[in-house]
């Protein structure tokens, strides 16, 4: 959130008429919101440039695992076979044919925090690897009623079509719960890095689960064990033994304003920033602005949606001393977004860079420069 | 009259038609179709193809595919170390993360090992390797973690009985699930 700078003393719009209609819509000149990317295989969302809990689809966060491959809508097909009574071919014509359901969710990188940040490190660093979008498809159950899918079948496959062909092992019950296959995002197709033309939405889960460019289901009475699911997202924890399946998201909240690298003035701030829980609805957000010692309860935007980023404001005097600002969510499971020695004390110092959400802040100096409140990991 | 006619009307405007069984949208896979894009291999050896290779073969093609990410005898980098036990077999990776996570310290099952080769090796051309090929990668890959003799073949037959040292330490998660989400008081 900060202002463009003054233009120089020049035109008055007023005095001019504008430029005319256009065909394709642009961003104004003043504002340049970028990604950050991280190598050649992941970009991260600017948090402090966005309001409100919709991304911009070409500021939405990237993960791939091989680049992001081209893919004509023309020639595509979705396969549904394995443990099925009719195996099936759908073309994206066919998915859009389908009734389409529009939902509003988050989708979060297991890989989302930087244990190593330092006090230079912006909300889009720190937490970058997640964004919000409404994304348009047909449910999956809704295939799986197409196709026939047996009882006996407890887990499927979803494979993309990208150069590493990325497989991922997904329970049946979340095809049945709300699950989907998405074409649109933000009222258009789905852009190329997340997905082109159809992806797996599993509203919640990690992201490399939600298999983008997906081009064939099998169903299975058991997991298929990849490489994916077994030797990069699993979850080592201190007592020698590692979290398998660990798909859900759990509660977490970011302040995105102030952040690094903002400067207060004294005065009245709006703390703000944005909370989700893969589990479900954010119930409350709580805001500390002394460490810790005390928490207020922050505004939540309405409407609070399921599995989606709420927005959260706190109205605080900053007097111009030195303060810790921080916030903690809690979401309608009854789960408290734990601080960073608590979750260490199950995972262990070892854990791998997947599922850590602890309580996160801001340092505000008492010249207002704000920095990432710093803590080592172990 | 009347009101006969407003029930009439609000019947129909209340009308939502019933989701039927199927839509009779997409068409029928034809086997042919799906064995072209059925590539995936189980744990219990499903999905393995025909095929064969041995540690040598392997070693051959290791040379001339892969050690230039992955270092001479897969231990050198600079991409994912391959190679190398821990200790007694000991999984202390959630107490040193410097600890690598090699294919004999910390993969559960060996046929992930011809699954992801078979998907995605070498980056620069996927899908390139034939299946004895891949065979023999696995099995040399495989010795070289000293989890098969050097004179081993790997077929469809053999690969799904080598049981790895991490096999049984991956456990469930137990933060919740789609269907049973409860407060938790552990992260």
């Amino acid at each position: 959130m900060q202002s463009p700078a003054p233009a120089p003393a020049a035109s008055d719009p007023s005095k001019a008429p504008g430029r005319p209609a256009r065909t394709l819509g642009q961003r104004a000149a003043f504002e340049k919101p970028q990604r950050i990317t991280r190598g050649a295989t992941g970009s991260q969302t600017p948090h402090q440039d966005l309001y409100g809990t919709i991304t911009p689809a070409d500021l939405h966060f990237e993960r791939h695992h091989a680049g992001v491959p081209e893919i004509d809508p023309r020639s595509y097909s979705l396969l549904i076979h394995g443990m099925v009574e009719r195996p099936m071919m759908f073309t994206l014509a066919d998915l859009k044919r389908f009734p389409s359901v529009s939902r509003v969710c988050f989708l979060e990188c297991s890989g989302n925090f930087n244990r190593a940040a330092p006090p230079e490190t912006t909300p889009q660093q720190l937490a970058g690897m997640t964004s919000q979008s409404e994304w348009t498809g047909v449910m999956l159950s809704t295939l799986f009623r197409e196709v026939g899918a047996r009882p006996q079948a407890t887990w499927f496959l979803a494979e993309g079509h990208d150069a590493a062909l990325l497989a991922r092992s997904i329970p049946v019950e979340k095809a049945f719960d709300d699950a989907m296959i998405a074409y649109a995002q933000n009222g258009e197709a789905i852009r190329p890095e997340q997905g082109y033309p159809a992806r797996l939405l599993l509203p919640g889960w990690e992201g490399n689960s939600n298999v983008k460019w997906i081009r064939r289901i099998e169903l299975s009475d058991r997991p298929f064990m990849t490489r994916e699911e077994t030797s990069k997202y699993t979850d080592p924890l201190a007592n020698d033994t590692a979290r398998i399946f660990s798909f859900v998201m759990d509660a977490r909240s970011l302040i995105t304003y102030p952040a690094y690298p903002v400067t207060l003035t004294r005065g009245w701030v709006e703390i703000n920033g944005i909370a989700w829980s893969g589990y479900g609805k954010i119930q409350r957000v709580d805001v500390s602005t002394d460490a810790g010692r005390s928490w207020a309860s922050a505004k939540l935007q309405e409407p609070v949606l399921p599995k989606a980023h709420t927005r959260f404001r706190h109205l605080w005097k900053w007097d111009g001393g030195e303060a810790i600002v921080l916030s903690r969510a809690v979401d309608e499971t009854g789960y408290v977004q734990p601080p960073r020695a608590e979750l260490l004390k199950t995972r262990g110092p070892g854990a791998a860079n997947y599922h850590l959400n602890p309580v996160t802040g801001w340092l505000v100096r008492s010249d207002g420069a704000v920095v990432y409140n710093q803590e080592a990991w172990g | 009259m009347i009101a006969i006619v407003a029930c009439a009307i609000a019947a129909f405007a209340a009308q939502t038609p019933q989701m039927p069984a199927t839509l009779g949208i997409g068409r029928p896979a034809m086997p042919a179709e799906i064995s072209a894009w059925d590539i995936d291999v189980r744990p219990d050896g499903v999905g393995l193809p025909p095929g064969r290779g041995a540690v040598t073969e392997g070693e051959t093609i290791y040379a001339a595919r892969c050690a230039s990410c992955h270092g001479k005898t897969g231990k050198e980098g600079p991409n994912d170390r391959l190679v190398g036990r821990e200790p007694g077999d000991a999984f202390p990776f959630g107490r040193d993360p410097q600890r690598p996570k090699t294919i004999g310290s910390y993969w559960p099952y060996a046929t992930t090992v011809f699954d992801y080769i078979r998907r995605a090796m070498p980056p620069n051309a996927p899908g390139s390797l034939q299946s004895g090929e891949i065979y023999g990668l696995v099995a040399y890959l495989l010795f070289l973690n000293d989890l098969i003799p050097a004179d081993a073949v790997m077929d469809a037959t053999s690969l799904p009985k080598v049981v790895m040292p991490a096999r049984d330490r991956f456990v469930p998660d137990p933060r919740g699930g789609p269907k049973s989400v409860n407060p938790r008081s552990r992260p």
